[in-house]
């Protein structure tokens, strides 16, 4: 049951790190906030689930578009600015986000939302085993928009756009609207994960969303391989199950984590299964 | 009332001036963001604290946290960010977080979790001014700030030092090509803005009378807010932006009735110049 819990946790953070793997690994635009429109995803689900009496699956279409709305208008203003400005300004998004969550009443302030239903197929309630099939969906969901992404025209775009603007630019590509795509559906593969999450722990706060679970998102992204689906799934299962897999070293836990970081960006930069990593090499050569 | 609030907001202010300081000059010559810079503000204000418990002399505590502020900078520099400095921007950003963590975990380890209060008998008195009052802790914050802030500028404009250590945040490899000695330069900068950071540690420690393992994360992702504002690099820029955050969010806690945390307010400012000036305040 424990491990089931683990498990569909573990497939929500895939979500998100293949949305952060749209916007940083393909078009190279660093985003310190995807945990922001993860919030917006979530509170969107609750809040028409519990106050309107909304179902489900029509909510989490309405989670998914919310997410991808607030984050084409945070492309399009981001747009403007550039680099490590992008990422700060995305870390700031994130702060006041969460600010409008915990203080404006509509959002349920500091105590949040409770009392989130669950998903129902066929007439039924669905129980944990179910839950999970139903994130690992997800998940495949959210890989087939980023496979039909990097094979289309405009996942060449991106690509240009992520190894020099300057140059995609030179080659008429429209480098604004690359951008805006990019953060609509990273984002709203974050609004989906969003979805998810509310409904499977049945309450929410603001403080689930804040800036240090976006670093956290982010790190397990490059922990995988960054630019990769593969690297974004399996930074997302190490990282997602290393409070579980670390608890013997009680704690001394997050000591390990960061010294973790550290060393596999010092000797790894590719992450664990990225292009470059040793790992995927010895893999490839077999 | 409104210049008692600019009279906080100031000291604020030129607390996270003095700790962004070193951001900014670590990215001026690296192109990085030091985020463990926030953990290396942390141990200063430990330094100061033992420092001050062993000799109980305030300016001995400083020069103590500054110390070991320093070689904090200095050893982040020689194992983590020259290896990686060739590497894509965005691992040296994650291994500076995993610095960060670590670092924070071991103060909890070794200090214990709980705050340590750090009261020192100040030798300055309250000074009132037509009504506004300036604490004797205020006032210390700001004389040094001011004076080390003074120390940096003569250093930087006076001394050819001080002129190497512009040129090479210019152009790195422009500086290389010219015979500098760019790793030396770069050592500089780590030393001089650790030192810079120590200083705000301990001064904030003095300051909010309490030293705790985590005083640094709010120090982490301000005085990124700040450099940026400031235009990435440069110096005069992050002053301003110090200046400008410090004051924007205590006039707003203390005069806006909406409730609003602190930090809502400085990001808002940030995008709100952002959006008029995508390069920050004094950006190329």
């Amino acid at each position: 049951m424990y491990l089931l819990t683990v498990a569909t946790l573990v497939a929500i953070y895939a979500m998100l790190t293949l949305g952060l793997n749209t916007i940083t690994g393909l078009a190279g635009q660093i985003s310190l906030g995807h945990a922001a429109f993860f919030g917006v995803g979530a509170y969107t689900t609750a809040i028409l689930t519990v106050r309107y009496g909304w179902p489900f699956w029509p909510a989490l279409l309405a989670a998914v578009a919310a997410a991808a709305a607030v984050g084409a208008l945070i492309g399009a203003a981001a747009i403007r600015v550039r680099e490590d400005f992008l990422a700060i300004t995305t870390m700031g998004v994130n702060f006041v986000v969460v600010s409008v969550f915990l203080y404006f009443p509509f959002f349920g302030g500091a105590l949040g939302i409770g009392g989130i239903p669950g998903p129902r197929l066929l007439g039924h309630e669905v129980a944990r085993p179910g839950f999970l099939a139903l994130t690992v969906a997800g998940v495949l969901a959210a890989l087939a928009v980023n496979l039909w992404l990097s094979r289309s025209w405009a996942g060449l775009a991106l690509l240009a756009l992520r190894e020099d603007e300057e140059a995609a630019r030179a080659a008429a590509v429209d480098v604004r609207k690359f951008k805006i795509l990019a953060f609509t559906i990273g984002t709203g593969l974050a609004g989906l994960a969003g979805a998810f999450y509310a409904s499977f722990l049945t309450f929410i706060s603001a403080g689930d969303f804040g800036f240090p679970f976006s670093i956290t998102v982010l790190c397990m992204l490059v922990f995988g391989g960054i630019g990769t689906n593969r690297g974004a799934i399996a930074g997302a299962t190490v990282l997602g199950a290393a409070p579980e897999l670390f608890r013997f070293l009680a704690d001394y836990r997050m000591l390990t984590y960061g010294a973790l970081l550290l060393v596999l960006m010092r000797f790894q930069p590719a992450g664990l299964l990225g292009d470059d990593s040793a790992l995927w090499r010895a893999l490839r050569r077999r | 009332m409104l210049v008692q609030q600019l009279v906080n907001g100031l000291t604020v202010g030129s607390l996270y001036a003095l700790m962004a300081l070193g951001l900014t000059m670590v990215y001026g010559v690296l192109r990085v963001l030091h985020i463990a810079h926030a953990a290396v503000f942390t141990l200063g204000a430990y330094g100061g604290l033992w420092t001050f418990a062993a000799t109980g002399s305030f300016w001995l505590a400083l020069l103590g946290a500054m110390a070991i502020a320093v070689a904090a900078g200095l050893a982040m520099e020689r194992w983590v960010y020259w290896p990686l400095l060739a590497k894509p921007p965005i691992a040296t950003l994650i291994a500076s977080i995993g610095v960060f963590i670590a670092l924070e975990e071991i103060y909890r380890i070794v200090a214990g979790p709980e705050p340590h209060s750090f009261s020192v008998p100040l030798r300055v008195r309250d000074v009132r001014l037509a009504g506004v009052l300036v604490t004797a802790p205020q006032v210390l914050v700001m004389a040094v700030t001011v004076a080390l802030l003074v120390a940096l500028w003569l250093f930087l404009t006076r001394t050819s030092l001080g002129l190497a250590l512009r040129a090479v945040s210019q152009d790195r490899e422009m500086a290389a090509a010219c015979a500098m000695n760019v790793r030396r330069i770069v050592r500089l900068n780590f030393a001089l803005g650790s030192a810079l950071a120590g200083a705000a540690g301990m001064l904030v420690g003095v300051y909010y009378n309490s030293v705790s393992p985590t005083m640094g994360d709010v120090t982490a992702y301000k005085g990124l807010a700040i450099i940026v504002l400031g235009g990435l690099g440069s110096i005069p820029g992050t002053v301003l932006g110090a200046l400008l955050i410090g004051i924007v969010e205590t006039l707003f806690i203390g005069l806006v009735e909406f409730p609003f945390p602190r930090d809502a307010w400085a990001f808002l400012a940030m995008i709100a110049v952002f959006l008029l000036r995508p390069q920050g305040l004094l950006g190329r």
